[in-house]
């Protein structure tokens, strides 16, 4: 058995880590290292991690693929707006409820959508979701109180670095905790197997319809950073194209990783503005990187390694002592849930 | 004694097909039980609709009492019928003592609120299935393995992992699909002494389907012969060994017998 980590030790460590990491941005934007593009730049980063992590909940982690998670994102995006736009609150309160709310929005539109969506596996469940985001997009767009083709104009432009930060961080924690609990255990048990799941009194419906609204409301919640961000809100920018780009940065993440997915996301935001100087060859050169990604480590970057700020530092010191000549014979393992801290904010 | 698992006119009909009918069977607590009988007899037809994963027909299936048609298997298993499969189906790429604690699933309670926020619940009942799981696998020698993938246990350690997380979710009643598949003569010995350890320190009644005659004979109490959905003969190993309905079931007709036929 592995030794039991110092749970509270590890807690303050990743606290600690966060908070540093924070501090180190703001330096880094204060002292002008960054530039202000720069620094912009980490907004959809977090909301693109965000959207990440949370399709990696119910595609990696659950283990059913849906194709229609920019139409949670909408959901929670338009209400989000919607809310922010009809009260006047201090931002400081009305951004993160408006965020709250649209992300609970986008939990029920998941429950309502998963229910008859989660009978079907597989390939017809992918057609299906994607079906429902593209039904989605089209209400959004005949829709008066939307502002339809024209879109919705004038939102407050709210989502700023820290806010970016705190809601990564909120959902790191929730998703790595939730992982790594029974109820985390039951939805893996259906990626691995459903009618063994079923027979050892895991109630699979339920979780499946959990872990996709989960999922939804997480999407919900970037959603509402993303229409804080742009201040305005277009149903053409979450179709189906939006669902893939989520899912493309997940896959080259690694299936069943949070750390892959934090790591693929930022990956994939920076990379297509540094290659903005090859022009009209960067979406080539973006795409010849994923064949070659696909071909050398078809399981994803990460596969389905967690990184664990405490377990590397143990690891690191224990290499420090020189003792690490014959130690466990049994490599440790990705993806299984021990009762180790949570995955510490290596995320922006 | 009243039986902990009570079966009548249980049926099922696949189409044209009648899979099983007229099935009836008592069994008592820490009973051993065997279901053999030719391929397709409906052997793991009994055990699917035991655990609901079919719905019957017709017939009743009660368990200490409690009528269990008509709930979802998931139900089932709370109810305590608890199986294996003939073709091993473990959640591969997690531990093996995760593969324990999610049959545990159920004997805690934490909500989903107190795992997200880490709340005292959470650690005090994931410690305490971290200790039961730990003896459940001490029990069957395991315990060395918690951390390894399931996948990657040698077969045998496979089959004896799948018991012990059907033995988790605490069943009255635990149902092996033959067990002994795959299994060489000295594994299926081991095998057999693990049975009855587990009737005994669990207090669980066990029915086995199998087709090695040596682990059915060696240990059943009562013995059931299904053929094509039927029980055609029940009784001790020695009543069924000499039973000349269940040596033709097996095989079939002796020459002179068929000639005075024609």
């Amino acid at each position: 058995m592995t030794t039991r980590p110092n749970v509270p030790f590890r807690y303050a460590l990743n606290a600690a880590a966060a908070a540093g990491l924070y501090i180190v941005l703001m330096i880094l934007i204060r002292a002008k290292v960054l530039n202000r593009y720069q620094a912009l730049m980490l907004i959809p980063i977090g909301f693109n991690i965000i959207l990440a992590v949370s399709l990696n909940l119910s595609a990696g982690f659950l283990g059913q693929l849906p194709l229609g998670h920019a139409g949670f994102m909408s959901v929670g995006a338009y209400t989000a707006a919607l809310f922010s736009m009809s009260v006047s609150l201090p931002t400081n309160l009305e951004l993160p409820l408006a965020l709250v709310l649209g992300g609970l929005m986008a939990a029920v539109f998941g429950v309502l959508i998963g229910l008859p969506a989660l009978r079907l596996k597989g390939d017809y469940l992918a057609i299906l979701t994607l079906g429902f985001g593209e039904i989605i997009r089209v209400i959004i767009l005949n829709l008066k109180f939307t502002g339809g083709a024209y879109g919705l104009k004038g939102i407050g432009r709210q989502t700023t670095v820290t806010w970016v930060y705190i809601f990564v961080l909120i959902t790191l924690f929730i998703l790595n905790t939730l992982i790594k609990s029974r109820h985390g255990r039951a939805i893996l048990s259906i990626r691995e197997d459903e009618i063994a799941a079923e027979a050892s009194g895991i109630p699979t419906t339920y979780y499946k319809v959990l872990a996709f609204s989960i999922s939804a409301g997480f999407a919900g919640v970037a959603g509402g950073l993303y229409a804080h961000y742009l201040s305005i809100l277009d149903p053409s920018s979450f179709g189906f194209m939006k669902s893939a780009e989520i899912l493309v940065i997940v896959v080259l993440g690694g299936l069943g990783s949070i750390f892959g997915s934090v790591v693929s996301a930022t990956v994939l935001t920076i990379l297509p503005e540094l290659l903005r100087g090859f022009a009209e060859y960067r979406m080539v050169i973006y795409s010849l990187l994923l064949v070659a990604v696909m071909i050398f480590k078809p399981s994803g970057l990460c596969g389905r390694y967690e990184f664990s700020l405490g377990d590397t530092l143990d690891d690191f010191f224990t290499l420090l002592r020189g003792k690490l000549k014959k130690q466990e014979p049994v490599a440790r393992k990705p993806a299984t849930p021990e009762p180790a801290a949570p995955e510490p904010a290596k995320g922006k | 004694m009243t039986p902990i698992l009570d079966i009548s006119h249980l049926g099922i009909k696949f189409g044209g097909l009648q899979a099983l009918d007229d099935f009836n069977l008592q069994v008592q607590n820490r009973e051993i039980l065997g279901l053999i009988g030719p391929n397709g007899a409906g052997k793991t037809t009994v055990f699917n609709l035991l655990t609901n994963v079919y719905q019957p027909s017709k017939g009743k299936i009660q368990l200490t009492g409690e009528n269990i048609v008509g709930k979802t298997t998931h139900e089932v298993t709370r109810h305590g019928i608890a199986r294996t499969f003939q073709n091993i189906r473990l959640f591969k790429s997690l531990s093996v003592l995760d593969n324990v604690k999610i049959g545990l699933h159920n004997s805690m309670s934490y909500s989903l609120f107190s795992s997200c926020l880490r709340l005292p619940s959470y650690w005090k009942e994931e410690a305490a299935a971290a200790k039961f799981g730990g003896e459940l696998l001490a029990v069957f020698d395991m315990e060395r393995l918690a951390d390894v993938p399931a996948g990657s246990l040698p077969y045998g350690a496979q089959r004896r992992l799948e018991i012990v997380r059907a033995l988790a979710t605490n069943p009255k009643v635990l149902l092996l699909d033959e067990p002994a598949a795959g299994m060489n003569p000295s594994e299926t010995a081991e095998l057999m002494r693990t049975i009855h350890d587990v009737r005994d320190k669990f207090d669980v009644a066990i029915i086995l389907i199998e087709h090695d005659m040596s682990l059915v004979m060696g240990m059943c109490e009562r013995i059931l012969v299904l053929n094509y959905g039927l029980v055609i003969a029940q009784g001790t190993p020695d009543e069924i060994r000499n039973d000349p309905v269940v040596i033709e079931a097996y095989l079939g007709q002796q020459e002179e017998e068929k000639e005075k036929i024609e």
